[in-house]
């Protein structure tokens, strides 16, 4: 394993531990636990050091979370396949789509909107967590996920869409429950 | 009813993608266009919520302190001051102690349960290692200085041997905790990675080698003679296995 020398731990510590939430936050979302999320992002941020000789300039940030996003996909394919192949049945859950009261009930739930989160696709779940919590740019989000803007676009459509339609189901449970 | 602007453009004059003259284009458009305008208040309200919610997850101080740890490594530390050692040793006999009368007093415990367990703590505790200055107490490719070392510190036979012969070069050995047992631990390198091999005193009877993986990690672990050993490695199986048929050989 090498180490850093003095002048690139420097540049480390300026450039990349700013950007330690980031990393662990998207780890959080896309393994939904914080043991394992913070082990993946531990894994990620000390794979990180050992090639940051290989960053030459740029978007540190995203660089980070680029690597955080592979060792976290590397870790749900070796822990829990299934859910990688887990693909949204929208033919079921896009049957109710979301009203603005609905969303507006909904909001004042955090579990609720946790549990909507957590029920998308991995794929849709990390785009909106990049967009809507880490404010990146698509620019920045292909980057990340090593996808094509007009593919970013449109999946960041349908996660918004999704997201929407498992909060509605969700609502009208808890409505039911509550009855 | 449905809108051709809908969907991409929207998306993108919400998210502050579009340029300023294709903004001021879609803003006329919305002036006229009853969905466009509901489907941006929806896309508003999902994005408030989101925020709103504080579902942004900062990074806990243990990740933190980790990672400082991993940049500035601290020098191992070569002459440790006798009082210093001993109230270390002290204190891992009592864990061990302790983890021994827990031990007894929870028969029910699963083999399974008790792989799982120990796996988790082994692979931390061998990660732990990989931290620079954290690897070896004593650095030495030679059994009888390793041996030295542990002189006085076990309560059992450990047995030492170097197999740079076969591709496995002993690289020295140090004491470990791994959950609340007090552990020695060798440490042998291949040029691609390094193994931990973790070793203390059971009472339980001996098993044949059980292979496990945990994250991008590796173990072997199994009991002779009333010593349990466990390989751990981010390196094949292959390997693991290789070494721990050098180890009953």
């Amino acid at each position: 394993m090498s180490e850093l020398e003095l002048e690139d731990r420097a540049r480390f510590e300026q450039l990349v531990l700013p950007h330690v939430d980031a990393a662990f936050n998207l780890a959080r979302w896309l393994l939904r636990g914080r043991a394992d999320a913070e082990d993946v992002a531990q894994e990620a941020l000390l794979r990180a050091c050992r090639f940051f000789r290989g960053f030459h300039g740029g978007d540190a940030r995203a660089w980070l979370l680029q690597i955080v996003r592979n060792t976290c996909y590397t870790w749900l394919e070796k822990n829990r396949p299934m859910e990688l192949s887990m693909e949204f049945d929208e033919e079921i859950h896009l049957q109710a789509c979301a009203t603005p009261e609905t969303l507006a009930i909904a909001g004042d739930d955090r579990e609720r909107l946790i549990l909507a989160l957590e029920t998308l696709p991995p794929r849709f779940r990390e785009i909106l967590v990049l967009r809507e919590l880490e404010g990146c740019s698509y620019k920045e989000i292909a980057a990340i996920t090593s996808i094509p803007i007009g593919t970013v676009m449109s999946s960041l459509s349908r996660a918004r869409r999704q997201l929407c339609s498992a909060l509605a189901n969700s609502s009208t449970k808890g409505a039911v429950r509550e009855v | 009813m449905k809108c051709n602007f809908a969907d991409t453009l929207l998306q993108c004059y919400f998210d502050g993608e579009l340029s300023g003259r294709a903004a001021a284009g879609f803003e006329r458009h919305v002036q006229h266009c009853a969905h466009c305008a509901t489907e941006l208040v929806d896309l508003d309200l999902l994005r408030g919520s989101l925020q709103l919610t504080q579902l942004y997850k900062p990074a806990p101080a243990s990740l933190r302190r980790t990672i400082n740890a991993y940049i500035h490594p601290v020098a191992p530390s070569k002459a440790v001051s006798q009082p210093l050692l001993w109230h270390w040793l002290a204190a891992a006999a009592a864990m061990l102690l302790i983890g021994i009368v827990l031990w007894k007093a929870s028969p029910g415990l699963r083999s399974d349960d008790y792989q799982a367990e120990l796996a988790g703590e082994i692979v931390d505790a061998h990660v732990y290692s990989l931290l620079p200055g954290h690897l070896t107490s004593t650095s030495s490719n030679d059994e009888q200085d390793v041996k030295g070392w542990f002189k006085g510190k076990l309560t059992f036979a450990l047995p030492i041997r170097d197999f740079a012969n076969d591709g496995f070069a002993l690289q020295g050995g140090r004491l470990d905790v791994v959950g609340e047992r007090s552990v020695a631990v060798l440490v042998y390198a291949r040029p691609e990675h390094l193994i931990n091999v973790f070793i203390w005193p059971t009472r339980e009877r001996d098993t044949s080698p059980r292979v496990g993986s945990r994250q991008d990690y590796q173990w072997i672990d199994w009991r002779k003679g009333k010593i349990e050993f466990c390989i751990v490695s981010d390196g094949p199986t292959a390997d693991l296995q290789q070494l721990q048929r050098l180890f009953t050989k």
